[in-house]
């Protein structure tokens, strides 16, 4: 009996769909794909049939979504969101059109973004709260349960509560952290880092610090495992994909490095000495 | 809209520094009125406060932070380099970016940017550092404001603004000042910021391959104020071949050791045995350097460093160069 099929290529199920700005970041709203472009439009493609939305006036910097509405935020000064099949619909505005950032939600739909060194988040309810930060956050991303906002800004993580009046806990590490990632357990908050690195935190009474450095690029682009067990990273030519969970130790453990050979860029400077080809 | 500049091509930046109420603002608005038919987007501090808007003006707070690289000066600004990613996301709608930072701003941490930050350095160049300057009160800040002598030694271009609110003499002797700190420069007196924007973009300043001469646009007279914290330029040249290994150790001993006192450096070497060109430039600790042309026939092969900084002796530096020679 022969069991054996005919090996399928996967470039017969790929369709290229061409949006004429740069992608800012693409989104399944169920089986319609939403693209933010970076001129400010939404194209909405369902099984080969496009439309396009004009979202922003400016451009779009962020995005995100969840299976019915894909946010986003720009240059505009305001957050937008929209459905598969409606049309834009405002849900914040910046008089003073300064720049959104970043912008998340939560799995309960709750929604967080920035405006400058302010972050608001807005409960699945509409109630929006504030906070002013010392620099502009660069990543926001909601705990996987409960109303907790993380925030990767110069020299560390912000988690903060925006239901209550508790100063924020803030995860300390010198540097500029970028994008920031929770854990499907709630665990540990994990930073991608200006210098090429992540920085990680395991939570509790006194969180432990996680070390990953030596990518080739900046590792900006995130995602956990659904166990929780795996955090895949950008970053290096190769995606690299790091376990968790580490054995319990004590301080800064440094993980392993990844493979940085075969990258076409330059490496950026690594000591006090000087870069380039001196 | 049509396409302004080519995919491949980077984007120039410019950074636009100068003292409180020097004239930055009339520079910039100067630049961003006059009908050149060029697209600028505009990163201004103090959103709002300095009378420009559109769509591509964007509001900037310095946020400047120290890499973890163990380089001490190594610092850069942060708010750029999200902005400028933010920016190069609609390439295409722009053909230059202009940069203009507080009055009290250190251009330094603005130039490291473009140099440690591989995703900025990728997709845009730093074209120059213009330095706008107030010919009446430029004396008075060069006494009490470090940041005013800073961001003249740091200028490739300066433009020696307000000069109808002086006497000639009073002219001359601001221009000595200036030239006593940098002699490197290009200088436009100017009233209202009046010059042609060609005077302004497309320098290169930082373009190695358009580093071909680093003669000082200004004779320095012999006349020093030597008292500390003193902001002055000096030049060295070995009539000849310098040995490469022993220069390439000394210039990063040099540059790791005074890099916090080191404002700006180039020079072009001529390397034992070497046809081509050796051309580098430096902020603070940061050094980039390459073979670039052939030396021409008719050229004379000698050796040439400047460095523009702060209480930088002069004889050791002198001495650690021309031990160098081939």
């Amino acid at each position: 009996m022969n069991t054996t099929t005919a090996p399928v290529s996967l470039r017969e199920h790929v369709v290229p769909v061409e949006a004429g700005a740069h992608v800012v970041g693409a989104h399944w709203l169920g089986s319609t794909l939403a693209l933010a472009l970076a001129d400010g439009r939404v194209l909405r493609w369902t099984d080969s049939v496009s439309d396009q939305v004009e979202a922003h006036a400016g451009g779009i910097l962020c995005a995100c979504g969840d299976a019915e509405r894909l946010m986003t935020g720009g240059d505009d000064g305001r957050v937008v969101a929209l459905t598969a099949d409606g049309g834009p619909a405002e849900l914040a505005r910046d008089e003073k059109r300064r720049w959104i950032d970043a912008v998340t939600l939560s799995p309960s739909g709750s929604l967080a973004w920035n405006t400058g060194r302010t972050v608001h988040a807005r409960d699945d309810k509409g109630r929006v709260t504030s906070l002013d930060l010392a620099s502009t956050p660069q990543g926001l991303v909601f705990a996987p349960k409960g109303y907790r906002l993380a925030i990767g800004q110069m020299n560390g993580v912000s988690l903060w509560y925006p239901a209550t009046q508790t100063k924020p806990e803030f995860l300390d590490w010198k540097g500029s952290h970028l994008d920031v990632v929770w854990s499907p357990d709630g665990r540990f908050v994990v930073s991608s880092m200006q210098e090429n690195a992540l920085h990680g935190w395991r939570l509790g009474e006194k969180p432990s610090h996680m070390r990953m450095t030596g990518y080739p690029a900046k590792p900006r682009s995130l995602s956990w495992s659904h166990d929780g067990l795996w955090l895949a990273s950008s970053g290096a030519d190769a995606a690299i994909v790091l376990p968790g969970r580490r054995p319990t130790g004590q301080g800064a453990a440094r993980m392993r490095r990844p493979p940085r050979q075969g990258h076409p860029r330059r490496l950026p400077p690594q000591g006090a000495g000087p870069r380039g080809r001196l | 809209m049509a396409d302004t500049a080519p995919a491949f091509q980077k984007t120039p930046v410019t950074v636009l520094t100068g003292y409180l109420g020097a004239g930055k603002t009339t520079l910039l608005n100067r630049i961003l009125t006059e009908d050149h038919g060029k697209k600028f987007a505009v990163i201004v501090n103090e959103f709002g406060e300095a009378g420009i808007d559109g769509d591509l003006v964007v509001g900037a707070d310095e946020e400047v932070f120290e890499m973890n690289n163990g380089c001490i000066c190594c610092t850069v600004r942060g708010d750029l380099i999200r902005i400028l990613d933010g920016l190069m996301k609609r390439k295409g709608k722009f053909d230059a970016i202009i940069v203009e930072t507080t009055g009290l701003a250190d251009p330094a941490p603005v130039a490291q940017t473009f140099f440690v930050d591989q995703d900025v350095g990728d997709a845009t160049k730093l074209d120059a550092v213009i330095t706008v300057t107030d010919a009446k009160w430029l004396k008075e800040r060069l006494k009490d404001a470090p940041e005013a002598k800073n961001q003249i030694a740091f200028a490739d271009v300066i433009v020696l603004n307000k000069t109808d609110l002086v006497t000639p003499e009073e002219l001359a002797s601001v221009e000595a000042a200036i030239r006593a700190i940098n002699p490197y420069a290009k200088l436009h007196k100017t009233e209202r910021c009046a010059l042609p924007i060609d005077q302004l973009l497309d320098r290169n300043a930082f373009d190695l391959d358009r580093i071909l001469d680093i003669e000082p646009d200004f004779l320095e007279s012999g006349h020093h104020h030597h008292h500390s914290d003193e902001v002055r330029s000096m030049s060295f040249t070995i009539p000849g071949d310098v040995d490469p290994e022993k220069f390439m150790p000394w210039i990063n001993d040099v540059s790791q050791a005074q890099g916090p006192n080191i404002l700006r450096s180039k020079g072009i070497l001529a390397f034992k045995g070497e046809p081509r060109r050796f051309v580098f430039q430096g902020v603070h600790m940061i050094l980039d350097g390459d073979l670039q042309r052939d030396w021409q026939a008719g050229e004379t092969r000698e050796s040439r460093l400047v460095f523009i900084g702060r209480d930088l002796n002069e004889n050791e530096l002198r001495k650690g160069f021309e031990a160098c020679a081939a």
